[in-house]
């Protein structure tokens, strides 16, 4: 695959590594999973009061606006809490992974679950600034994070 | 009749529990059985006098082995005629079915509540790996369903998330939670009914190896084959029977954050603090009443949120609280786990520890009975967005 965006890869699941679950599509997160595609991840916003609602709902929690759509974000973001993977589940996965909860940059109450990658799992710290990559599995475009500069 | 607190007016009048193990010969309904009908002996009852069944989360992924009995297959198994039963999973943790049953009681639906809970887990391992939060060539919908693409194989990997920020937050360090371990298996060493009973030291602990940071091994629950149950009995109505009623003193069962394993507001300390302040705001009674706590601790770190969300120490003090484990062993200022817990004496979800709190509040407790007469449990559930917590009070 040759990528069209900076930020889309074809080398973070590594090769013999076990296949990795897939979310059931449906109306509410198709914007999250496929925004890969263009390079964009993509958050409900409410567009009267500009407050992002995640998991997705056309409804604002803050303004009871129902006028609230996916935007693409900056994907930039931080590490709100993580672990460092040991135990060997199945054959195959990584020998240590770091699964993560990420804060996205423009709003400290989205988190979203993903890996960190491209680093060593014993770099990675509490509040450690990542931005978003993707790779496509089947039909999604699945986000990971990886460590950025604190610009 | 208290109509501020209808869960006074209910008591805990028996309790039963099959056979505990890593691999039973009897089927997950069969256990129940046993269970139940120690239960409804223990109290004094008989089948006809039981009106009503509560469960959680109901009969549901049978082949993990998680709660393979439902209502429905231990109503027919014991022919009971009810008022009213229900299971499900969408409660105040485990304990949501006891609350259930309050409510029921206090409304007039039941007297005699059968309280139950079944896991099968450990004989479902042996045939696959038994996961509840992955299935191979199946697209996940639901709340998991974020977690699908990285890997998050088991709770323990997904737990963790809260359980290093509680490390970051707080600064415990590994050999004060160790403690939890240590305890609890010294405990289960005097449980006859324990699964796992050799003493380990806090060597072994750092010894043990991990499994997601900050979690090793001995912090996590044992998968085992059993069930327990409880018989809870309108006030009135447990006069008298076989055993001094044990009350429902006070229930925490709030949700005052969001729920949601991911987008929970307060990731170190879990849903926990709202719901224990929701418990003590129902009783006159407090932290310092507590006679012994059998807390929850599907993994240690759960135990020592409890901790602090009780009340029992400050806010990150759970540490210094516990180091060295004189405080919380059988002798201590507050005994914690008296039966061993889930790590040692088997995952019984909760269950177990109602039974434990009872066994030691009936003083049957045996070698491991905690000496003058306690009176007063605190026990608790759940991690993540869901917690339910009560205090049990011996009349």
């Amino acid at each position: 695959m040759t990528a069209r965006y900076a930020n889309q890869r074809s080398d973070i699941t590594p090769a013999g590594a076990p296949a990795r679950a897939l979310p059931l599509i449906d109306k509410d997160n198709e914007a999250y999973w496929s925004g890969g595609a263009v390079g964009e991840l993509r958050i409900y916003r409410c567009q009267d009061c500009r407050y992002y609602v995640h998991p997705p709902v056309r409804f604002c929690p803050k303004c009871e606006s129902r006028k609230v759509e996916p935007e693409a974000v900056s994907g930039r973001g931080r590490v709100t809490s993580f672990t460092i993977n040991h135990q060997p589940w199945v054959p195959g996965l990584p020998e240590r992974f770091v699964l993560a909860l990420v804060s996205i940059a423009e709003q400290d109450d989205v988190r979203l679950v993903s890996n960190i990658v491209n680093c060593s799992p014993e770099s990675v710290t509490m509040s450690m600034p990542v931005r978003v990559l993707f790779e496509k599995h089947e039909d999604i475009w699945v986000p990971f994070f990886e460590p950025a500069s604190a610009a | 009749m208290n109509v501020a607190f209808p869960e006074k007016n209910t008591a805990i009048t028996g309790i039963g529990q099959s056979e505990v193990s890593r691999g039973a010969t009897k089927t997950a309904l069969e256990l129940t059985v046993d269970a139940c009908m120690e239960a409804i002996a223990d109290a004094g009852l008989t089948r006809a006098d039981i009106d009503g069944i509560a469960t959680w989360p109901g009969e549901r992924e049978i082949e993990t082995g998680f709660s393979p009995v439902g209502c429905a297959a231990i109503q027919d198994a014991l022919r009971l005629k009810l008022g009213w039963y229900a299971g499900g999973g969408e409660a105040p943790g485990q304990y949501g079915a006891v609350f259930n049953a309050i409510g029921a009681i206090a409304t007039g639906l039941s007297r005699h509540v059968l309280v139950f809970r079944t896991m099968y887990e450990a004989t479902a391992r042996k045939t696959a790996f038994a996961n509840s939060l992955l299935k191979a060539g199946q697209r996940q919908s639901g709340g998991f369903a974020w977690y699908a693409p990285y890997y998050n194989y088991a709770a323990a990997l997904q737990q963790a998330l809260f359980f290093n920020k509680y490390v970051h937050e707080s600064g415990i360090r590994p050999e004060q939670v160790a403690q939890i371990a240590i305890n609890q298996r010294r405990n289960a060493s005097l449980n006859p009914a324990a699964v796992y009973r050799t003493p380990i030291t806090l060597d072994d602990y750092m010894a043990s190896r991990i499994i997601a940071t900050p979690l090793r091994l001995y912090d996590c629950d044992v998968p085992i084959d059993g069930a327990t149950a409880v018989i809870l009995s309108r006030m009135d109505a447990a006069r008298g029977l076989r055993n001094p009623p044990i009350r429902i003193e006070a229930i925490g069962s709030s949700m005052q954050y969001r729920n949601s394993w991911t987008q929970l507001d307060a990731l170190d300390t879990q849903a926990q603090p709202m719901v224990a302040q929701m418990m003590w705001s129902r009783t006159d009674l407090k932290p310092k009443d507590v006679d012994i706590a059998e807390l929850y601790d599907g993994f240690s770190y759960h135990t020592i949120n409890w901790l602090e969300n009780f009340g029992f120490c400050e806010r990150y003090g759970a540490g210094d609280f516990i180091d060295g484990g004189r405080r919380i062993a059988l002798e201590g200022e507050l005994p914690v786990n008296t039966g061993g817990g889930a790590l040692s004496s088997g995952r019984l979800h909760a269950y177990g520890a109602v039974h434990e709190g009872c066994t030691q509040l009936w003083g049957r407790g045996g070698a491991r009975q905690v000496k003058g007469d306690p009176r007063v449990v605190a026990t608790s559930t759940a991690g993540g967005p869901l917690a339910g917590c009560m205090l049990l009070v011996k009349e």
